[in-house]
């Protein structure tokens, strides 16, 4: 095996990773679909949005759960502590060289390697979205799924009215992730690079 | 002992603070009063037992009331008709007891004796219930002139009255029976395909999918066959709900646009997914979404530049 190659994504964080996607991808269509129902062009069945929305939320809670113990216990939940001390700074140098140093040829800030999978930017995004806006996400999305046990009223609001708004939130800046994170992964030597990492789980060291 | 002041302030700020509450309760309670002379008939139909001397066998005697023929004189004192006498609907003669025989087959005092429900009548006249049973079919099967009465206060109150008018006969076999040689309706497997059915059936009344549609506040009482019953989510999830000309009818003409709400009315007491949506955040969610968009296709245009 040549040097410049690194085994970085093991089986199981591929397979939640493309379970993780498949499920995010509909929760979205469904979850829109609902959120702007209309009689006369559905996007999907209402009826058929709702039962599609809840099975696939039950999918995700199980895939969450599994990614969160196994992060634990394979030690890959490390790539997502952030180190606050020059963080600014770090984020601030990846974000010039996708901005302009990319696009100048300039050579990479930050470095991949096995003990630091992720760069500055990357790692903000990806602990913003895994562990706060996905457990956001789907701690309501359990509440939504059972609303008769939601607290009726909190102060002056319904409490399934507060719920949604938090879940709708959420999801909808899980999107605007997703759809970041499948534009910048096309960021490299070439843009098919990266998708052929998450499938044969090795990074192409440059 | 010793009380310190802070302790000596508390003491009196509470005792005005409970003062203030029983004037309230004392300036909000309401004198219900109904006719001295229902007090003679509800001195057994008022209970579920009743007693009388019986002059042949010469005892007092306890028997149990039918309890369809049971009077709830506090549901009576909150109704429309407390101001009535019991003889102005029944006649004087169930003054004496035993009650004649035949005063149970003579015909009754009926709503429209009074009231003229012309609309409501016509409506009424093209509803299931009718077509079922004729004319044997009445007001009274649904509003009982005991107790009815007009909920405005509250929603949950509202929808959970209302739909006890439906669930006296369509959940309670006995009474289901004298009307129809159906079997009892199974009204929760009849209704499994709804989403969070316990949710739906407190905050929203049975005839919102259950009557037909028309511009007037009296067409609620059109009752559609079950098959034309509305089975569409979207008919009500969504921002033109047919909730607003039934339900909320009334709030939506003087709640429609708190905060830039679409059906903001239904929002002060539920959250209906897909009715309320709101068009800032709907906004915002655009602009958010259009700018990332915008970078992207950016990002995009200089990569193909810079490579060539």
């Amino acid at each position: 095996m040549s040097n410049n190659r690194l085994y970085l994504y093991p089986v199981w964080l591929r397979i939640w990773h493309v379970i993780n996607a498949i499920s995010i991808i509909l929760l979205g269509i469904t979850g829109i679909s609902m959120q702007f129902t209309n009689l006369e062009s559905p996007l999907i069945r209402f009826n058929s949005a709702v039962s599609l929305h809840n099975f696939i939320g039950v999918v995700i809670i199980i895939s969450y759960s599994f990614f969160f113990i196994a992060g634990i216990l394979t030690g890959n939940n490390k790539h997502y502590k952030l180190k606050l001390k020059g963080l600014i700074d770090r984020l601030y140098k990846q974000g010039k060289y996708y901005v302009f140093g990319y696009l100048k040829g300039e050579p990479k800030p930050f470095h991949i390697s096995e003990e630091e999978k992720f760069n500055p930017l990357q790692k903000v995004s990806y602990f913003g979205t895994m562990y706060l806006l996905v457990p956001v996400v789907i701690i309501t999305g359990v509440a939504l799924l059972f609303p008769e046990m939601i607290i009726e009223k909190f102060y002056d609001m319904s409490g399934i009215r507060l719920t949604t708004f938090f879940h709708s939130i959420a999801g909808f800046f899980i999107l605007i992730f997703l759809i970041i994170h499948l534009y910048v992964i096309t960021i490299g030597k070439h843009p098919l690079k990266n998708f052929k990492s998450i499938i044969t789980g090795y990074h192409e060291a440059e | 002992m010793k009380i310190v002041l802070p302790t000596k302030l508390i003491i009196i700020s509470l005792f005005l603070f409970s003062f203030h509450f029983i004037v309230q309760a004392q300036e909000n309670e309401e004198i219900l009063e109904m006719p001295e002379s229902n007090s003679t008939c509800l001195k057994c139909h008022g209970h579920k037992y009743y007693s009388f001397y019986n002059e042949n066998t010469e005892l007092t005697e306890r028997k149990l009331m039918n309890p369809y023929l049971v009077i709830d004189s506090i549901s009576y004192l909150h109704g429309e008709h407390s101001a009535l006498a019991c003889s102005d609907c029944h006649s004087e003669e169930y003054n004496t007891y035993p009650h004649n025989c035949e005063l149970k087959i003579e015909p009754k005092l009926t709503c429209v004796d009074c009231h003229a429900f012309e609309v409501i009548a016509s409506e009424v006249k093209k509803s299931v219930h009718m077509e079922a049973f004729g004319d044997v079919f009445n007001c009274e099967l649904c509003h009982d002139p005991h107790s009815n009465k007009l909920v405005k206060s509250d929603m949950a109150e509202l929808v959970q009255y209302n739909n006890n008018r439906c669930l006296n006969c369509h959940n309670d076999v006995d009474k289901y029976q004298i009307y129809t040689t159906h079997e009892n309706p199974q009204l929760i497997a009849t209704h499994d395909w709804l989403p969070n059915q316990a949710l739906h059936f407190s905050r929203v009344r049975c005839i919102e999918c259950h009557t037909a549609v028309t511009d007037t506040a009296d067409a609620v009482h059109h009752i559609v066959p079950k098959e034309q019953a509305v089975r569409n989510c979207v008919e009500c999830h969504s921002s033109n709900s047919s909730l607003r000309d039934k339900l909320y009818k009334h709030q939506s003409k003087e709640d429609r646009a708190e905060f830039n709400f679409y059906n903001s009315f239904i929002l002060n007491d539920a959250y209906m997914i897909g009715a309320n949506r709101n068009s800032y955040v709907n906004l915002i969610s655009l602009i958010i979404f259009g700018l990332t968009l915008s970078g992207i296709f950016l990002h995009t245009f200089l990569r193909i530049i810079k490579r060539k």
